[in-house]
């Protein structure tokens, strides 16, 4: 099938400034299952989102769509009132990390932070916060999360995105959707693709997702995009090597990056010699990961890597 | 944001954390001025003069004008001839370092010019020791290192005996426990006063990081007095850029002449751009995307001039702006634009190329590959201006088709 959304989620948006209401509007037109909305000061009006259909997302749908979202004050309310298992965070990031948190304490069992520019000690906090619940936080600083044709969430184009056997996990927004294109092309297509977001602190790393599509019947491989920073890529090789009986293609970027400098996202900065490219490519590689040498690769790494786990 | 050694000191003064005293000086005399008052108080006659850079190494640094003169210098002409004989020395060097270029492992050959002096007080060093709060992102938490190995580079220390490197993660909802320092006054081989006075420095060092949003705190050499004090006698620093706007005291203390210049002007665009040295310019949307088209330049054998983010939210301002700070390196020999549409639109892109080239020209071969979101609208864009642009199909066959016309 899928993981972590699928036509059953019943996503909360918090936050409906104006990305947050383009996003929103996007994702309906996508057909994700919106049923509410938090912004402070909007509770109890209602958001009125109607459009062109994009049919490239949920079949079977009506060529228009026309859908009125409630707005609440808070989570708990809107949680209690729509019974929203989901929720996606546009909140701007000086309040971003308490708008995770209140999702959290809703109990809600997704949350998937969009947001850019997140302090990293919020993200301390809220890591630690999340320890003792059940509550799985997907990025910040993330596209998002999407199981085509049946649940967008998120910034991702949509009509990239086709129904298949592969998973595809990413730190980088542009180059997940580099890799779903050609997934696409290639005729693989993707059970779910999920941006664990470019912080140095986030709330999912490769390990978890990896466990997830492990566990996935119709995922019947992977692709993994990592970049320079950290040793999150050297953990999830370590982790294919023992556990992944599946197929994994990867591709990994900053080969060129000069140390000490961060490369756009916060955690991608090579420091004291830890988190180069060469480093994570050479423990991908030592697991039996087809590493693409460019982007333009990662379709042809996958199907590679599918040719020779049926060739074993 | 990284920050002057006089600076951190002074903030961290602020927090109840030991530091030796010391005085600015942008002029010579500023200099001389401060000798008198820091040998009143410190009971030594011994004076530091410390050149302010954002670079390290410098006491092993050279003046490019003055090549017997180093970074960082002790004055201990006072012990034999006073306080006057103290302030003359000061003056002397004072003069050669203010204005002239330093040069340090860090600073790269071209070296950085040194506005500013920290004239501090000497100290009866009995001990020098490493301490650093850094975060840990294979925990998500601040880490407090220890070292015995004061005035090392960290990273030697850590090839070379890492069994020497102490660490406590600190849990965020209970800050370093008084156990954790106990542990790391331990393992340095602190006793009695010293013992004492390394567990409140390390307490309030680690309170300092998670409240005051450092991304890097690094004391080397931490320093134990003959006397039993703790105390930093260097202090590097680096803050969360995100988390600056619950700080404006330290968002002050930005000191823009230490920043490449066109890094800054791009940032006021909300572009994110690193300046290097290749010739091949790249504008590109996403972070990940960007390095990667780096690499790919590289890989079919060019070099990346820049590092260019433009973002997800960009207006064809932006783009504009961005074109025009690539085209401005005098080593750029061709662009590669490499956009894959999400947010972004392509047809921003196209009218953002297409308005710059038409303020400032294009005297370099120009590539441009487009796909997402608007990809059509953004060709047609291009296709319509006239414009010498080579269309690429893949990222690859455009990084093969820019560094082919730049040749």
């Amino acid at each position: 099938m899928s993981v972590l959304v699928g036509s059953d989620t019943r996503l909360l948006v918090q936050g409906l400034g104006s990305a947050g209401r383009f996003h929103t509007d996007k994702a309906i037109a996508y057909g994700t299952n919106v049923v509410a909305g938090v912004h402070p000061g909007k509770g109890g009006s209602s958001l009125r989102f109607e459009g062109e259909t994009d049919h490239s997302g949920v079949p079977g749908r009506d060529d228009r769509y026309d859908v009125e979202v409630p707005m609440f004050e808070t989570v708990r309310e809107a949680v209690a009132r729509t019974g929203a298992n989901a929720s996606v965070v546009y909140v701007p990031p000086f309040a971003a990390a308490d708008a995770i948190l209140e999702a959290a304490d809703a109990g809600l069992e997704l949350v998937v932070a969009i947001t850019e520019g997140i302090p990293v000690q919020d993200m301390v906090i809220v890591k630690r916060a999340l320890q003792c619940g059940g509550t799985r936080l997907i990025g910040p600083n993330c596209p998002g999360v999407i199981t085509p044709h049946a649940c967008k969430i998120g910034i991702m184009p949509g009509y990239i995105h086709e129904g298949g056997r592969i998973g595809v996990v990413s730190r980088s927004g542009t180059l997940t959707y580099e890799a779903v294109k050609q997934l696409s092309d290639v005729g693989l297509g993707q059970t779910t693709a999920i941006g664990i977001g470019g912080d140095p602190v986030n709330g999912t790393n490769f390990v978890d997702v990896l466990k997830l599509f492990a566990a996935d019947e119709s995922t019947e491989g992977v692709i993994m995009i990592g970049e320079i920073g950290g040793t999150a890529e050297e953990d999830a090789a370590a982790w294919i090597a023992e556990h992944l009986g599946k197929p994994v293609a990867g591709f990994i970027a900053g080969t060129t990056a000069p140390p000490g400098k961060r490369m756009g996202h916060a955690g991608a900065i090579v420091s004291g010699g830890l988190g180069t490219a060469d480093a994570k490519i050479a423990a991908l590689e030592g697991a039996g990961v087809v590493v693409a040498s460019t982007p333009s690769d990662m379709g042809s790494a996958m199907v590679e890597a599918m040719r020779r786990a049926s060739a074993a | 944001m990284k920050i002057h050694e006089y600076q951190a000191k002074r903030l961290m003064a602020q927090r109840g954390i030991a530091v030796p005293a010391g005085r600015v000086a942008t002029t010579p005399d500023e200099a001389v001025a401060a000798v008198r008052p820091l040998i009143e108080a410190g009971g030594t006659p011994v004076v530091v003069v410390k050149s302010q850079i954002h670079a390290g190494g410098r006491g092993k640094g050279r003046f490019v004008e003055h090549g017997e003169v180093a970074g960082v210098n002790v004055v201990t002409d006072g012990l034999a001839g006073g306080p006057a004989a103290a302030e003359a020395k000061v003056r002397e060097l004072a003069e050669k370092m203010l204005g002239s270029t330093l040069v340090t492992v860090q600073t790269g050959p071209e070296g950085k010019t040194v506005q500013r002096l920290y004239v501090e007080q000497g100290v009866r060093i009995a001990r020098e020791l490493y301490l650093s709060v850094v975060l840990d992102r294979a925990t998500g938490r601040n880490l407090l290192m220890a070292s015995t190995e004061g005035g090392t580079e960290i990273e030697e220390v850590a090839a070379e005996t890492p069994e020497k490197i102490l660490r406590e993660t600190i849990d965020p909802a209970v800050g370093l426990a008084d156990y954790q320092a106990r542990r790391l006054a331990l393992g340095l081989g602190l006793s009695g006063d010293a013992a004492k006075n390394g567990v409140a420095f390390m307490k309030a060092l680690a309170r300092f990081a998670a409240e005051m949003d450092t991304d890097l705190i690094e004391i080397n050499p931490l320093v134990v007095t003959e006397e039993g004090g703790v105390m930093a006698l260097d202090g590097k620093m680096g803050f969360d850029d995100n988390a600056l706007f619950r700080h404006p005291d330290v968002a002050e203390l930005r000191d823009e002449s230490e920043e490449d210049p066109a890094e800054l002007e791009a940032s006021a665009y909300g572009l994110s751009f690193i300046k290097l040295e290749g010739s091949i310019g790249c504008l590109v949307n996403g972070a990940g995307l960007a390095m990667a088209t780096m690499d790919t330049i590289k890989q079919v054998g060019g070099e990346p001039a820049n590092f260019l983010d433009v973002g997800g939210g960009a207006t064809t301002e932006n783009v504009t702006a961005a074109f025009k700070i690539i085209t401005r390196d005098p080593n750029v020999k061709g662009i590669f634009v490499n956009i894959f549409g999400g947010i972004m639109k392509c047809d921003t892109i196209a009218e953002g190329v297409v308005e710059a080239v038409k303020q400032v020209g294009l005297e370099v071969p120009l590539v441009v590959r487009l796909e997402g979101t608007n990809v059509e609208l953004g060709k047609r864009i291009i296709d319509a201006s006239g414009l010498d642009v080579v269309n690429a199909s893949d990222m690859k066959d455009g990084a093969a088709k820019i560094v082919e016309a730049a040749r």
